[in-house]
């Protein structure tokens, strides 16, 4: 809501300046967004236009001479309105406007000229303007126009919170820098018209409707084509409102002072009977702003014979608007309930002031009020005769503000500070609420434009607000003391973090919902759960994986010419689910580029699936999982030869392997990449290291090299070697895998080194042979492996 | 001496000093001083002379032999200390050359600013809780006092699925499910990502909050504050920093403020929305509203990661460029 601070005034002036007054509304609950001082104009004052001739070499050029109160100047002029006698913005040579621009003296096309005339927009006074401006016929010759427009003045823009409607309108806000700073309103609203006409039109009003609540009157005889008084055509601009027509112009203004929307209905264009009732489905509708819709049923309107004029409470329609020609019109000023209202202004694209106030509730109390306000208004800007008042209202509907119990001990209790009884009443007594004393507290009486509020806690929050937080005193709770968990469990999610970060992987972080089309080619089986309201094509889906996620931030930074990359993200994958979708708690990583950071001492490779699959090694070493293993598996984002399952105690945890070239293809990435994925919930053990008594015997090596088929899975061999095998084997390293020119085709050499050692003794060298023999003897048995020599 | 051994003598003494390295050294020694090395042979000779004569012949043969050995002795040490400067010559380095080194990765800011503020408030013994992304309206809205025409709804704009189920809109829903399974008092806080469809400069459709929660028999409004304003001077390290609360609105609290920042000259920044939790809300979760008062609060993350890191543009969290993540590390 903006508002011109010389407005605000008007109605409540503390002995503050404009930046108290600027600090106060915010610590209110008012926040300020912007505080705007209107433009200087140096040098622009009220100039009458004297004389006007043609331009000697140019049709469109005017010569005129201009009164400046001291003498008369010549100025050439391009607008076409133009005229003898007529006042206007002049801005004198040495004048400086909002735009930057300096007026100097010039010759236009040969003819002398000591100013300009000014159009509204090259004041800052308009977003556009047809022409000079023209000033009222009073206006002082000579005056500063700053001056004679009240322009010294400053907007204020403040932010209203939901449950604030009362303070969408100057009235409103007043009220709580009156309670403020303990001073009373000025301002009084004038006596109700009296009746000169006796033309009424019937209203009818649904059961059931957003209206409870319909006042309205017929005043007949009125000129809509006069001129709005620049005063209100100047606060309605300095409320970002734009002047329309008169009447149009009133019916906002008394909105922006009194908070109720109204509306104004041309009744030579009305049909019969104003009606309010419920639309019919897909009734249609043109409104003011030219536009055709189709209503739902759920929709109140304002109809007459033919059809639905209006939505209720929040956008006229065409057909029945004022215009210059209007003679007759119907004032209304209607209450409607926020909870019909709300959605509609949304549903329709039609955001109004209107439908703004009546979603957030307008004061049950105000209707005829400001419908007299308007009328007196209408009347003296636009003549004509007043009918008498209709009203149809349904009381039982109309939100009611039942007395309720503040209890003295609950403020203390939920604020914090004891305030004296007398402070108390009074506080609340300055925001319109009375109170009756009662044993343990008070009965507290809201007004009605104080409908938000409604319960203890309510009041107890204004005592606080227009006590002033900043007045309140900070205080520490006396909390007993607790422990809290340590974070150190390698089950925790930052142990696995942290472990990634010291072999290189950078955290993201990317958004929950992805491109449709690439989750579908990563899992074409997988359904996915698709938003009802997405913000664009390429964020339509929640991710059934972190796997698109990592995929386009791997593209991103390819695409930034960052080409090697260890990243990682832990978050929720989505899956649909008919009871509620299931969100499971993923970790994910992607590798691609070279191996090592380029360097004189390091070796140039580029990643593969064993640098990864190394990591989540130690990832898992870390968590203490055993019984972990990597089964060759397919998996349709992956490449069918380098990918696996990963299990641990025979349940599938997670899948490792290098991307499909057929997705780096259609994925359009430069370079492939090796991701994983894995629950987060396999991490979750509660593994405390039990210490292990370190053998202190001497270890032996013996080193084996076997002939294998080449599709014998390490795993295989590894198992078949620590089946039989004595405790006192403690380890089988891999130190050597060939295959080529050296040996047959089909065949590869594995060297295995085998640690022995015993806890209790230093084992026999036959010891040694005999074991060495027998893993020998099962590896020939199994595999049909030879001994290399 | 016998002309011989002075001889013999002045020829060691010159083999010993040609030798060039230890092994021509040794083949000195030999010569000389070996089994059948010429002193030794000189040593063998003194039986053919007479008793008279021996004593004095074997003192000076033996004096050269020691002669010759000592000298042999210093040019070895010479030698070897030579060979050693030669080695350590070969095996110079540039010190200056990078070392070798593991790349180190890093935390998000986000993670690294959601972790920050919940260390602090575990020193105050709350405890981390999560809760679902997808929620239902019940726990984003209606069970926070939001009715169902709530014109603060209009404020959270949504995403939905076309069951009716909804991406939470913030933290405060776990606040909910938290109260709902559990007996206060409370104390939690609860980090994590919320969504609204809205995008631009400022907004970006997904984000990150922190929730709170303090729930006892004796919580007040001052508490709030001044719990808030130890976490806000704490999280920007007691700097010139300047904080204020002001009134303003959330359902789910009565009375509710928002917290703004200032950092030296700079404009009032919104940091946190917070407020004693509504009757209706403990009414929701069944926890006894004359018993028990409380807090709670809400964090926009991204926003003070901005503050704090000097980031400009929300947008860029999100972006993921390396070369912008590292800058956290």
């Amino acid at each position: 809501m903006k508002f011109s601070e010389k407005w605000l005034r008007e109605w409540v002036n503390p002995d503050i300046d404009s930046d108290v007054l600027v600090q106060q509304l915010t610590m209110l609950g008012l926040e300020v967004d912007s505080v705007e001082q209107p433009p200087a104009l140096p040098g622009v004052i009220v100039g009458q236009v004297v004389a006007v001739d043609a331009h000697p070499d140019a049709n469109k050029l005017r010569v005129c001479q201009v009164d400046d109160g001291e003498s008369h100047v010549q100025v050439v002029c391009g607008a076409s309105n133009v005229s003898v006698g007529m006042k206007t913005a002049f801005a004198t040579v040495g004048a400086k406007l909002p735009s930057g621009m300096k007026i100097k003296k010039a010759r236009l096309r040969g003819v002398e000229s000591l100013g300009m005339l000014c159009a509204a927009d090259e004041l800052a006074l308009a977003e556009q303007s047809d022409g000079i401006m023209a000033l009222p016929a009073d206006a002082h010759v000579g005056m500063a126009l700053v001056e004679y427009l009240s322009l010294d003045d400053t907007l204020i823009d403040i932010d209203i919170t939901p449950n604030r409607g009362d303070c969408f309108c100057l009235r409103g806000i007043a009220r709580d820098i009156g309670a403020r700073n303990e001073v009373a309103l000025l301002k009084m609203l004038p006596t109700p018209v009296s009746i000169s006409s006796r033309a009424s039109h019937a209203v009818s009003v649904a059961a059931d409707t957003a209206c409870v609540n319909y006042v309205g009157r017929v005043i007949e005889g009125i000129d809509n084509a006069v001129e709005t008084p620049l005063w209100m055509v100047e606060r309605l601009r300095r409320s970002g409102v734009r002047a329309i027509s008169p009447v149009v112009d009133i019916t906002n203004y008394v909105m922006l002072e009194l908070g109720q929307p109204m509306h104004a209905f041309d009744l030579a264009k009305v049909s019969g009977c104003i009606a309010v009732r419920q639309a019919t489905q897909d009734e249609a509708l043109t409104l003011l702003d030219g536009r055709e819709i189709k209503l739902d049923s759920d929709t109140t309107v304002i109809a007459d014979d033919r059809g639905a004029i209006g939505i209720a409470g929040i956008m006229g329609g065409d057909s029945t608007g004022c215009d210059a020609e209007s003679q007759t019109i119907f004032l209304e000023s209607a209450l409607f309930l926020p909870e019909h209202i709300a959605g509609k202004s949304r549903r329709y694209a039609t955001h109004t002031e209107s439908g703004h106030r009546f979603e957030r509730g307008v004061d049950p109390g105000l209707q005829r009020d400001a419908l007299e306000y308007a009328s007196n208004l209408v009347l003296d800007i636009c003549g004509g005769q007043a009918g008498e008042v209709t009203c149809v209202d349904d009381p039982a509907r109309q939100p009611l503000a039942e007395p309720f119990l503040l209890r003295r001990a609950r403020i203390e209790r939920v604020l914090g500070i004891s305030l004296d009884d007398d402070a108390v009443v009074a506080l609340l007594q300055r925001l319109g609420v009375s109170l009756q004393a009662v044993a343990d507290g008070w009965v507290a009486q809201v007004p009605s434009y104080r409908y938000d509020l409604r319960i203890e806690a309510d009041l107890i929050e204004e005592i606080a607000r227009v006590y002033g937080y900043d007045n309140l005193p900070l205080t520490f709770a006396h909390l007993s003391p607790e422990f809290c968990a340590v974070n150190d469990l390698p089950s925790d999610l930052s142990v696995a973090r942290s472990c990634l970060i010291e072999r290189g992987y950078q955290e993201v972080v990317t958004y929950s919902f992805v491109d449709a089309t690439v989750q579908q080619q990563l899992f074409p089986d997988a359904e996915s759960l698709p938003l009802a309201n997405p913000i664009s094509s390429d964020l339509s889906v929640v991710r059934t994986s972190l796997l698109p996620g990592l995929l386009m931030t791997l593209k991103k930074n390819l695409n930034r010419q960052l080409t090697d990359l260890r990243i990682f993200e832990s978050g929720l994958a989505f899956t649909p689910d008919p009871t509620f979708p299931v969100q499971r708690a993923q970790l994910a990583g992607l590798i691609s580029g070279s191996a090592y950071a380029e360097s004189w001492t390091n070796p140039d490779r580029q990643v593969d699936f064993f640098d990864l699959k190394g990591d989540l090694e130690v990832l898992f070493a870390r968590a203490h999982l055993n019984e972990l293993q990597f089964v060759a598996d397919q998996h349709c984002a992956l490449h069918p030869g380098q990918s696996a399952r990963i299990e641990h105690q025979g349940e599938s945890i997670g899948w490792i392997g290098a991307l499909h070239p057929n997705l780096q293809k259609s994925l359009d990435l430069s370079q492939t990449a090796i991701v994983f994925e894995i629950n987060q919930s396999a991490l979750e053990s509660e593994h405390i290291p039990q210490f292990e008594e370190i053998s202190r015997f001497p270890a032996v090596r013996r080193d084996i090299a076997i002939l294998v088929d080449d599709d014998i899975s390490m795993d295989a061999i590894q198992d078949s070697v620590m089946q039989d095998a004595p405790e006192y084997l403690k380890k089988v390293v891999v130190f050597d895998v060939y295959r080529g020119d050296k040996i047959a085709k089909g065949l590869k050499s594995v060297a295995l080194g085998l640690i022995l050692q015993d806890n209790s003794r230093t084992l026999e060298e036959s010891e040694v042979e005999n074991t060495v023999a027998g893993i020998i003897n099962v590896l020939e048995d199994i595999f049909n492996a030879t001994l290399r020599m | 001496m016998s002309l011989d051994l002075s001889n013999l003598l002045s020829e060691a003494a010159t083999e010993i000093a040609a030798a060039s390295d230890l092994r021509a050294l040794d083949a000195v020694r030999v010569k000389y001083l070996g089994k059948k090395g010429l002193v030794t042979d000189q040593l063998k000779s003194l039986g053919q002379l007479s008793n008279e004569e021996r004593p004095a012949a074997g003192k000076a043969i033996n004096r050269a032999k020691r002669e010759i050995a000592d000298a042999i002795e210093q040019r070895s040490s010479a030698l070897e200390a030579e060979a050693i400067n030669a080695q350590l010559a070969v095996e110079k380095i540039d010190v200056t050359l990078p070392g070798r080194q593991l790349t180190q990765g890093g935390l998000h800011p986000v993670t690294l600013t959601m972790r920050r503020i919940t260390t602090l408030f575990s020193q105050l013994g709350f405890d981390v809780q999560e809760g679902p992304e997808i929620e239902d309206d019940y726990h984003n809205f209606e069970a926070l006092n939001f009715t169902p025409h709530h014109p603060a709804r209009a404020m959270h704009d949504t995403f939905f699925f076309d069951s009716g189920l909804l991406l939470r809109t913030h933290t405060s829903s776990v606040q909910i499910r938290y109260m709902e399974n559990n007996a206060p008092p409370y104390r939690i806080v609860a980090p994590g990502r919320v969504y609204r469809c809205d995008s631009d400069m400022t907004h970006t459709p997904m984000f990150h909050q922190v929730e709170g929660l303090l729930v006892d028999t004796d919580i007040t409004f001052t508490d709030l504050m001044g719990h808030l304003q130890g976490f806000l001077e704490q999280f920007f390290d007691n700097s010139d920093v300047q904080i204020r609360f002001r009134p303003s609105y959330f359902p789910f609290t009565e009375p509710s403020t928002e917290a703004d920042i200032r950092i030296g000259d700079g404009d009032w920044l919104e940091v946190l929305g917070a407020g004693m939790v509504h009757p209706n809300v403990f009414k929701a979760v069944g926890v006894d509203n004359e018993r028990y008062t409380g807090y709670a609060f809400g964090l926009g993350i991204e926003r003070l990661a901005m503050l704090r890191y000097g980031v400009k543009d929300l947008r860029q969290f999100f972006e993921n460029d390396l070369r912008f993540l590292r800058q956290f590390n």
